[in-house]
């Protein structure tokens, strides 16, 4: 289908470009990589939305550490979160999750803020920052907030982000020393949207492991992660299934999700004990 | 004459030569010419509005807001159209009792699947035609839907054409022997059902056609991407009420067809009917989302069979019952009885048994028409047969290679028919399978199953032998009436410079027809093959042929190419022997030059005897032939179909808690006769192996029990994608056809008739431990999972 689209513009501006979401009155879309954005209105889903193009706003650029916190720009590319020697030196988990997005065309244009901002409940990038704790910058015209990822992400495609709001950055705490980061997933094929997924941060303060393409958003194992906190494996193990919440679809029954999930989960625990 | 093939070292020995294609470096470099790189002045875009329900009523259709829309030229109903163009029927009479319904280019007054082209918006630009197209308002009344096989022809079931009496399009039985005896008296009887997933075929390049009707000449003119251009023409003219004479079919490039190419579409119907009613060029560019709901899909079996052995392995019976479901129409003109008639044609086709029934049924439903399909039916016979094979291999505890060596034809038992009544010119099961093991080692591959089976570690091998139909006669359609060209004919010349044309009736589909075509008519006429010029896909332009579909453009379009070329090559040693003042048989030509036959010592360029013919005739003996244009045409005539044969092999490891299969290697070795080029027949095998491997474990149309498809999309529709693929290796042997010098038979197909048996029959190797069998595809993780009884819930 030919994409249909009410207007473009670009802004050089954060203010800019929320103001102008403030005026479309919701019937404006913010574009950054477009890598969900455009399939979706080349599919004829864009109706009479107006993009609004954040890709040159400079305050939305760069990764860096500000005090004791890794802060990723919303627009760093996943091919740049993949190659940048703070990512693997404070947040390995970002670098061992960005071969798992998708296809190489697809990380060169996409970004975290995008990613972040779309939701997908299967998507890589909600689960890591849900499983190292991040803070999650939004900007709106009423100023600037921090919400945790834990209260960022709602529903599927839903967050908490109001309609004339953009993600400017992600902010996330140092690894630690010996802290583990793990990611596995298993996807039908090569790129896919995984069947499931689990990222997983065993730090000096306790465990976090988020599950992804198990319930309606990135969801935190917290049953799972008390278990392990206790050093209870088994029963972290026997705690996967209340922690999430799978439906069926044509790629995947709820059951054969929730097993997936176990089986992540338990690999990830050998691999913690390698 | 001869060619001796059995000397690589002949002059101009360019069959059986890796040869580069000659239209890679155009179509790499972006400068291909596929049907939407044609733009025509006054031309203009059309969108379809298709059904959004599985079967109901249209009771009213009101297009006053669409043709108010920005740049909408016309909008065109089923009743609108219905004066200009007529339905059709597609039966094929030795199909019988095949039965279909009319079917219009545009549905009349009801729709019959999800995606059934029922308004058609024709505006200045694509865009601004979907646009007004998403503002028709359709009333619908939902009618109930068919979506099950088995039920289909149940009384309660609805019957989706009444007038058909009910949802049976066709049924054949076919027995030989006394099947009932055999099972009674067998060692063993196994039975198994088996289930081959829905699928499509996913061109590149989706359908399209742009259509031009010039009333100053009368003629329409059509560039469509299409296995079949002659085919198209007839039925263009038919349905418009158009002398074919008066129809053009310009096929030129085609980005992959696999069958989806080779039918005859409703809105490619429409799209010729409109242009003709406007007199202004119409273009229709199918997008992704409508080819989902649009193409044809094909496989949609269910099989119940049983295989008979005695305590020696020995194949007494194969008992078959295939059921497949079709959509709501026959498709045209090819009908789509043909699959399931090939799964009868071709169960058990490599084994020589004694007592045969096979049963198809072929059902009416309400979800997007199927048909034929790259290797039609073959994946489904093969992977029944095999699948049984295997499983008797099994209830004997005998090695699957050695179950097969019990039970194939011999190799020296040619001719030989089958218990289908198929008839074999010469095959080479014995070979193929001997020379597969030694290739894949397969004595050393079960040490290492063995070895990592006690590490916890699933694999497993998988084997499966098959046969193919290729070079069809016309027992395929032609005798059943439709007007579909079982010959092929080329025509080659000789231009002033030497250089070589050949126009053939085959046509490219990014195969590498024309690299074919190249080569032989360079090895006939004794010239490079960078020196020949192939011109396919104009129905104007070319000898009349049937184009490209069930292997047969090498077997039967090759050997019309290279008898021409010979022919030429004895026109032009008649000339040359007049200029040189010898008898023409003393000479020959060798690349590009007039050489003495026994010394190989160049004589005369052609570009010396083009000269002297073109420009200078008057220098030449009067009344001296010198017709350096021949036209030949090729038709097979001792049997119905060349068969061919191959065995493939697939080893792959279950993952025991996931059930995801990793392909570790696959491979295949097979006869399709003569192998021209090499390269190019190992990549058609290796594309088809992907193909099938496609249907065995990730294509699927899902359909909803309101005949709504789920998954049409690219994001949710799986394909095969090349980081799961295996290594392949390929090996071949040869046993040419005598039907023709080239003795080429197909090869486009055998990949794809072997891949799904071979790797299905190494899954359920490797989850033997497991007590569980897959027999149905595709075969999910999950499905492999549940069929192991890891997950039951």
């Amino acid at each position: 289908m030919k994409p249909t689209l009410a207007g473009y513009a670009r802004a050089s501006t954060i203010a800019e470009a929320t103001a102008w979401l403030a005026e479309a009155d919701g019937d404006a879309k913010v574009i950054a990589g477009g890598q969900s954005l455009m399939a979706a209105i080349n599919m004829g889903l864009g109706g009479d939305t107006r993009l609004i193009d954040i890709n040159g706003i400079e305050a939305l650029k760069g990764i860096r550490l500000e005090g004791d916190r890794l802060v990723i720009g919303a627009l760093t590319r996943h091919a740049e979160l993949g190659r940048h020697p703070l990512i693997a030196e404070h947040a390995p988990l970002l670098t061992r999750a960005v071969p798992l997005i998708a296809h190489e065309a697809i990380r060169t244009r996409g970004t975290i803020g995008g990613s972040l901002s779309h939701a997908d409940p299967a998507a890589e990038l909600p689960a890591c920052v849900l499983a190292l704790d991040a803070l999650i910058r939004i900007s709106g015209p009423g100023g600037e907030r921090e919400v945790a990822a834990d209260d960022f992400f709602e529903d599927v495609y839903v967050t908490d982000l109001a309609q004339d709001e953009i993600v400017t950055a992600i902010s996330l705490p140092l690894a630690a020393a010996k802290e583990a980061q793990l990611i596995r997933e298993l996807s039908r094929r090569a790129g896919d949207f995984a069947l499931a997924g689990i990222a997983l941060v065993r730090r000096p303060s306790g465990h976090r492991v988020a599950f992804f393409g198990t319930g309606p958003r990135p969801m935190l194992g917290r049953s799972v992660m008390a278990a392990l906190d206790a050093g209870d494996l088994a029963a972290a193990l026997a705690a996967v299934p209340e922690d999430i919440d799978p439906q069926s679809d044509p790629h995947a029954s709820a059951a054969y999700r929730r097993h997936l999930a176990s089986v992540l989960l338990r690999r990830c625990l050998e691999d913690l004990a390698a | 004459m001869t060619i001796d093939f059995g000397n690589p070292n002949r002059p101009n020995s360019y069959i059986g030569r890796t040869v580069p294609r000659p239209n890679a470096p155009r179509l790499v470099q972006g400068r291909g010419r596929y049907v939407d790189d044609i733009t025509l002045p006054r031309m203009l875009h059309l969108a379809f509005v298709r059904s959004p329900w599985g079967h109901a009523k249209i009771t009213a259709i009101d297009t006053t807001e669409a043709a108010a829309c920005d740049g909408v030229r016309a909008i065109f109903t089923g009743q609108d159209l219905l004066p200009h163009c007529t339905p059709w029927v597609a039966v094929l009479a030795h199909l019988k009792g095949l039965k279909s319904a009319p079917q219009h280019a545009l549905a009349l007054d009801r729709t019959c699947w999800v995606g059934e082209p029922v308004v058609a918006v024709v505006a200045d630009s694509r865009a601004e035609a979907e646009a007004a197209a998403a503002l028709v308002n359709i009333d619908y009344d939902e009618l109930p839907v068919v979506t099950q096989i088995r039920t289909a022809l149940d009384p309660e079931t609805p019957v989706i054409h009444p007038d058909l009496g009910d949802n049976l399009a066709f049924r054949r039985e076919h027995v030989q022997g006394d099947v009932e005896a055999a099972f009674a008296s067998a060692h063993k009887v196994i039975s198994a059902s088996f289930k081959t997933g829905r699928h499509t075929g996913v061109t590149l390049e989706p359908r399209g056609c742009l259509a031009d009707w010039n009333p100053a000449e009368g003629k329409l003119t059509v560039w469509q991407g299409t296995q079949a251009p002659h085919m198209i023409q007839t039925v263009l003219a038919t349905h418009l009420g158009l002398e074919e004479s008066r129809v053009r079919v310009i096929c030129d490039d085609v980005g992959g067809s696999f069958g989806i190419k080779v039918h005859v579409y409703p809105d490619e119907v429409a799209t010729a009917a409109i242009a003709k009613v406007l007199g202004r060029p119409v273009k229709f560019i199918a997008d992704r989302l409508e080819s989902f709901i649009s193409d044809i899909h094909a496989r949609d079996h269910e099989i119940d069979g049983r295989i008979a052995v005695d305590e020696n392995g020995k194949i007494l019976a194969f008992d078959i019952d295939d059921w497949t479901g079709i959509g709501p129409y026959s498709v045209y003109p090819r009908t789509s009885a043909i699959e399931g008639n090939q799964v009868v044609n071709l169960c058990g086709g490599p084994y020589d048994f004694a007592n045969y029934r096979a049963r198809t049924s072929v059902v009416l439903q309400n979800k997007a028409p199927t048909c034929q399909y790259r290797a039609v039916g073959h994946p489904i016979a093969t992977a029944v047969t095999e699948g049984l094979v295997d499983l008797a291999a099994e209830a004997l505890n005998m090695d699957p290679a050695e179950i097969r060596r019990r039970n194939f034809f011999r190799d020296d038992a040619y001719p030989a028919t089958s218990p289908a009544n198929m008839r074999f010119e010469g095959l080479s099961h014995q070979a193929t399978m001997d020379k597969l093991l030694e290739m894949m080692d397969y004595e050393a591959l079960r040490r290492d199953q063995a070895a990592a089976r006690e590490k916890g570690i699933w694999r497993g091998i998988g084997l499966a032998s098959f046969i193919e139909l290729t070079n069809p006669s016309p027992f395929m359609y032609g005798i059943g009436g439709a007007r579909i060209s079982a010959q092929d004919g080329a025509t080659v010349r000789m231009d002033p410079d030497g250089s070589v044309v050949v126009l053939s009736g085959v046509t490219e589909q990014g195969q590498g027809t024309e690299a074919m075509l190249s080569q032989v008519v360079a090895e006939g006429v004794g010239v490079r093959p960078d020196q020949v010029r192939v011109i396919t896909g104009d129905t104007q332009v070319t000898p009349y042929g049937g184009g490209t579909w069930a292997s047969r453009g090498a077997g039967i379009g090759g050997e019309a190419a290279l008898q021409a070329a010979l022919a030429l090559k004895g026109a032009i040693l008649e000339v040359a022997g007049a200029m040189l003042q010898c008898a023409p048989e003393s000479l020959s030509i060798n690349d590009g030059q007039i050489v003495d036959l026994e010394s190989g010592a160049g004589r005369m360029p052609l570009s010396e005897l083009g000269r002297v013919v073109y420009f200078r005739g008057d220098t030449l003996p009067k009344g001296l032939p010198r017709e350096l244009v021949q036209t030949r045409h090729f038709i097979t005539m001792e049997y119905p179909f060349a068969f061919t044969n191959g065995a493939q092999a697939s080893y792959v490891e279950v993952d025991r808690e996931t059930g995801f299969v990793k392909l570790l290697k696959h491979w295949c070795v097979e006869d399709c006769g003569r192998v021209i080029n090499p390269q190019l027949v190992d990549e058609q095998i290796r594309g088809g192996i992907v193909q099938g491997l496609g249907g065995a474990l990730y294509e699927e149309c899902l359909y909803d029990e309101h005949g709504q498809m789920l998954n049409g999309s690219m994001a949710d529709y799986l394909v095969p994608m090349a980081v799961e693929m295996p290594d392949m290796q390929i090996a071949h042997v040869e046993t040419p056809t005598a039907e023709s010098l080239l003795g080429a038979k197909g090869a486009g197909e055998a990949g794809t008739a072997g891949a799904p048996a071979a790797v299905m029959n190494a899954i359920n190797d490797a989850i033997r431990p497991s007590g569980g069998r897959i027999l149905q595809m595709p075969m999910t993780p999950e499905r492999i999972l549940r069929a192991m009884g890891t997950l039951s819930d």
